[in-house]
């Protein structure tokens, strides 16, 4: 049996959604599900959590690339037949937990993954780094202004003793999206990397009249600055199509993702924007939204060193002088933009200054302020 | 399929992260497309842009979302990956597996497709990454036939509901997240398949305030768990935290030397609304006062616990910033019950209102937090049908610009302006 393409309606099942989650408990989990008392970080990247019934569930938590094969995948699941009798979850941020219902049979588990390489680091607990969020960039994406897990793989290098460890004032959320539609949404991470665009579209008169309905083309534009126009084609006949006031253009992307026919991307326009201080968790202070902190830095793969650098930077900024549980959005605010932008040594440039609605909400309307250097 | 020189990409397969390319390289001695992907992600880092076409529109019959369309823009050059669509299968609600389960999908992608995946894609499903056309209904039959296994969501659909891991593992959770998150993908399984919204629609389900999906940052409609009593506390717990018997933040910051936990400085001050005081080494809490904020509780977790009476938080209309800028999710319902005996009917009740008037209201391309901002949070706390309420700010307007209601004005609107004339001279 199987698939018969003569006649594709045999036999067909839709809408039985997703298998059950409870099939894919591990039993320590489906006994105490709903159960749980407390927990505690026994070290970076193992985690105890004690139920009222006294079952104590381990965890051992490690890090992953978001990009994997089904290679790899099999050899998580030869680690969880051998360890965890055939059980194992993955995280909202691309982590992989083992789990196993005695203390006894944690070493073991370490000792199988610390044995395969580097391919299990354990971590991603706690007051640290732990995985980065991402998108799919130059993999699979068809509007991306720098690739995705190319840098991540590059930051994580550098970050690595972070996601190993739990020295940071509070945990630290790394994010990135590939371009301003931000699938990854890191619109609200400590630290995020945006791929954004500086050149205005092109617009192909030979495909736009096959490709786009001009008036969603139009209508594409949060700023107004595209309109219907007559173009002539490389035929040299008049086409229906578009023109882009281009002083007007932010490099949203959006009339790209409309209407194929105006492309933005471009080795030199394209880079990464850093913003950072957002929070999601609304524990302490209310979530934030990430700032805009250095606008542009170029696209240099493989290693993309100057995106690299800076947010070690930021980082470690942070780790020195943040208070314990303060998130970094919470210490910026705490000492000041102002501050931040000193102690980082990051260049406060009239990028980071809201002109976009609702802009006003981020102007400083108080006589409140630090004399830092950047008043001379 | 030949490989190709990857000098730029193979720099990536040094470092103590794990690499995807040796990844990819491990993959194409089984699956030779992969050779193709990674010769392909060179030409792109040396071209420092991308090699994939805009849109292609694909998918398997009777769906209108889960799979997305890709092709490249080189296809001669990287026949392997000419088409490379990406089937997206809907999680099991909060990614457990069973490694006989999951060996399925790696076999029927192997056969089917690339081999490689994304465990998991930003909004949550199982991504299975790269197949051509005539794959995808061979790939369906088989996988609802031979895994019992449905696609996920994409386009202006309901997307793949997702939800922490909930009581499942943790402490915290104040609802049941999962079977929440799965009794409404099972519920809207035609809204997840079928695009029939002007633009996306997402769920997401977080246990507590600490909102480890990010439901208030990335979704439509949030589901955060909350209580409305008291903090349960153990005072002898207490003391043991005091006493240094346990690390404070279940040991979050044990890899630096913080000094001696003092509950003062990491709890007490740090309160957001202070409304926790030591009497003696007695903790006491004003819950009265209290935001629920889960501080005290994530730096307490033996000594503090969520309190008994709970339920959910509902907050509405979050978003990235394309294109108005980015929107949290407006808190709309503060406590809702939340009850897998009733079919969560209060929660399905709520869904329904919203989805009943976004779909008539919201123009196309609109998320319904844009709606909301465009029309009024004042209009839709009247579509909800809730009680207006001073939560629902964080401080009242300051412009006087109200929009009076002919009825709420004594008299009404009609006057005569000859009338007025009389008694006012021009």
């Amino acid at each position: 049996m199987g698939y018969d393409p003569e006649n594709p309606m045999a036999d067909r099942i839709t809408d039985i959604g997703p298998p059950h989650f409870e099939q894919m408990f591990p039993p320590v989990v489906k006994n105490n599900y709903g159960k749980w008392l407390y927990h505690e970080i026994l070290e970076p990247g193992v985690l105890m959590h004690k139920s009222e019934t006294g079952d104590e569930c381990y965890t051992v938590r490690v890090g992953a690339a978001r990009l994997i094969s089904v290679e790899h995948i099999r050899e998580l699941c030869d680690v969880a037949d051998a360890h965890c009798d055939g059980h194992l979850r993955w995280t909202t941020r691309n982590n992989v937990e083992f789990m196993v219902d005695a203390k006894a049979k944690v070493q073991p588990l370490m000792d199988d993954l610390k044995s395969r390489g580097n391919k299990f680091p354990i971590g991603g607990t706690g007051a640290g780094v732990t995985n980065i969020v991402h998108t799919q960039g130059w993999m699979h994406c068809h509007t991306p202004a720098t690739d995705a897990s190319g840098v991540v793989k590059a930051v994580m290098d550098e970050l690595f003793d972070y996601f190993t460890s739990m020295t940071l004032p509070a945990q630290v959320r790394i994010a990135l999206a590939c371009c301003l539609n931000m699938c990854g949404a890191v619109h609200a991470s400590d630290i995020a990397i945006l791929g954004v665009h500086r050149k205005p579209p092109m617009i192909d008169y030979d495909q736009i009249s096959a490709v786009c309905e001009i008036p969603l083309a139009v209508s594409a534009c949060p700023l107004g600055a595209i309109r219907p126009a007559k173009g002539t084609n490389s035929a040299g006949e008049e086409v229906k199509a578009v023109a882009v006031k281009n002083e007007r253009c932010m490099f949203c992307g959006n009339c790209y993702t409309m209407c194929p026919a105006m492309p933005l991307a471009d080795p030199d326009g394209d880079g990464i924007a850093i913003l950072v201080g957002g929070k999601v968790s609304n524990s302490k202070s209310m979530p934030k939204f990430s700032k805009l902190v250095i606008p542009f830095l170029p696209n240099t793969p493989p290693r993309w060193p100057e995106t690299v650098s800076a947010i070690k930077n930021i980082l470690e900024v942070y780790a020195k002088n943040a208070r314990k549980y303060e998130r970094v959005g919470e210490w910026a605010e705490r000492i000041g933009w102002e501050k931040f932008f000193e102690i980082t040594g990051i260049p406060f440039t009239i990028k980071s200054i809201d002109d976009y609605r609702l802009a006003y909400d981020t102007w400083r309307t108080t006589t409140q302020f630090k004399f830092t250097s950047h008043i001379k | 399929m030949p490989k190709h020189d990857t000098p730029m990409i193979d720099e990536l397969e040094s470092g103590p992260w794990p690499s995807f390319v040796t990844d990819l390289k491990r993959q194409a001695e089984k699956s030779p497309q992969c050779w193709d992907i990674l010769g392909k992600m060179e030409l792109s880092f040396r071209d420092r842009i991308t090699h994939w076409k805009h849109g292609g529109i694909v998918g398997v019959f009777g769906y209108g979302g889960g799979i997305v369309g890709r092709y490249s823009d080189v296809p001669e050059q990287y026949p392997g990956v000419a088409h490379f669509h990406t089937v997206r299968l809907n999680q099991p609600s909060s990614k457990f597996y069973t490694t006989e389960k999951l060996r399925q999908v790696c076999d029927l992608w192997e056969k089917r497709g690339s081999g490689m995946t994304n465990m998991h894609g930003s909004t949550g499903d199982l991504v299975l990454l790269g197949t051509t056309t005539d794959q995808l209904e061979p790939l369906f039959y088989d996988l609802t036939h031979d895994l019992n296994w449905d696609l996920g969501g994409s386009g202006s659909n309901l997307r793949t509901p997702s939800c922490c891991l909930g009581k499942a593992r943790c402490e915290y959770s104040c609802i049941d997240t999962q079977a929440l998150c799965h009794h409404l993908t099972m519920h809207y399984q035609d809204e997840i398949h079928r695009p029939a919204f002007p633009y996306k629609f997402k769920f997401k389900f977080s246990g507590c305030p600490n909102d480890c999906v990010a439901a208030i940052a990335r979704s439509d409609f949030a589901v955060i768990g909350t209580w409305r009593d008291d903090i349960r506390i153990d005072q002898s717990q207490v003391k043991g935290y005091l006493n240094g018997d346990y690390a404070p933040n279940a040991g979050a910051h044990s890899g630096r030397d913080w000094g001696k936990f003092d509950i003062e400085k990491e709890v007490l001050d740090l309160c957001p609304t202070g409304c926790m005081r030591m009497n003696g080494e007695e903790l006491q809490i004003d819950n009265s006062n209290c935001t629920r904020c889960m501080h005290c509780i994530n730096v307490m977790p033996r000594a503090l616990r969520p309190g008994l009476e709970q339920g959910a938080t509902i907050c509405v209309g979050a978003k990235a910033p394309i294109l108005d800028g980015a929107q949290f999710a407006t808190m709309t319902i503060p406590f809702l019950k939340v009850d897998p005996d009733n079919e969560f009917e209060e929660v399905v009740e709520v869904i329904e209102k919203i989805w009943d008037w976004w779909m008539e209201v919201g123009k196309n391309r609109e998320r319904v937090g844009e709606t909301i901002m465009r029309i009024g949070l004042p209009t839709f706390l009247k579509v909800m049908e809730v009680d207006v309420l001073p939560q629902h700010i964080k401080e009242p307007r300051s412009n006087p610009y109200v929009f009076w209601g002919e009825d709420e004005v004594e008299g009404g609107w009609d006057r005569s302006v000859v009338e007025f004339r009389k008694r006012h001279a021009q």
